[in-house]
């Protein structure tokens, strides 16, 4: 079980922010699901508000980073006069460990969701000895 | 305060919360977490209309549910958990699932008949016309 939980961790801000942004305004950290199967492991991050165009995915290193940028827009000639909620960039970034396929990443973005899929390179087989009792 | 929220089915949303504030402050102040009510909205307003907006990722604008009396409005939804199999691991649950119903005070009584709602990138947007009576009216002053 650690072992699973020690396939994608977390990066601290800290290294991420070491690259310095050029747009203003804030960035949240997504909430993120990850399903771990047999041949792959499937990210959900939590993204609403921006579009398939505005969301970079990259993969340096061992380091796979997720930006997306907001286009959501305010309503026009409306004042806001409640306010929970404040909308900004996002941005997150996992390591990846040696057990996944780095050519084969997939992504698409809907309803908010942005799901990766990270498949799993082809295990090397443990090899079976039969031994034969005479 | 008029606000009013539940939530429903997910028992690990106070450890997640938790988690969440103990992540944000080891990770300093840079980066945001969301705010840990569910779910948050915002309340545009013009002398006509007011217009709620509310982030929530990963639904349909079929699963929202929406209903006003005066100038309250109540919005509910929902949103399935993931479905794992037993060949399958939820290695990291963060995302928020399961009921919520949220009642919400508007600036002015609207007309419940005229609302419309729209469903985009995660982001749902409920317009909600003023009521015809409840609008500003101008006298004019008869000059003499």
């Amino acid at each position: 079980m650690e072992a699973l939980k020690n396939k994608i961790q977390k990066r601290d801000s800290e290294a991420v922010d070491t690259v310095e942004r050029t747009r203003s305004g804030k960035v949240f950290v997504p909430a993120v699901d990850i399903l771990d199967s047999d041949d792959h492991l499937t990210l959900y991050a939590d993204m609403p508000g921006c579009e398939k165009t505005s969301i970079d995915i990259t993969l340096e290193n061992n380091v796979l980073s997720i930006q997306g940028n907001i286009c959501w827009q305010p309503p026009k000639d409306y004042e806001l006069v409640f306010n929970e909620y404040e909308v900004g960039d996002y941005r997150r970034a996992f390591t990846l460990d040696e057990s996944i396929d780095r050519e084969k990443i997939e992504a698409d973005y809907n309803n908010g969701v942005l799901r990766l899929t990270l498949p799993k390179l082809e295990p090397a087989k443990p090899k079976k000895i039969a031994v034969k009792f005479s | 305060m008029d606000i009013r929220y539940m939530l429903g089915g997910n028992p690990f949303e106070e450890m997640n919360r938790l988690r969440n504030e103990m992540d944000h402050l080891f990770n300093g102040f840079n980066t945001l977490r969301r705010p840990a009510v569910y779910p948050a909205v915002n309340i545009w307003s013009n002398k006509d209309k007011a217009i709620l907006t509310a982030e929530l990722p990963g639904y349909d604008l079929k699963d929202f549910n929406a209903s006003v009396i005066d100038d309250t409005l109540v919005l509910t939804g929902e949103r399935e958990s993931l479905k794992t199999s037993d060949k399958e691991a939820l290695q990291r649950n963060e995302r928020m699932t399961g009921k919520f119903e949220k009642q919400v005070r508007l600036p002015f009584p609207v007309d419940a008949n005229k609302i419309e709602a729209t469903y985009n990138d995660g982001v749902l947007n409920i317009t909600l016309p003023r009521k015809e009576e409840d609008k500003p009216r101008k006298i004019t002053i008869k000059a003499n």
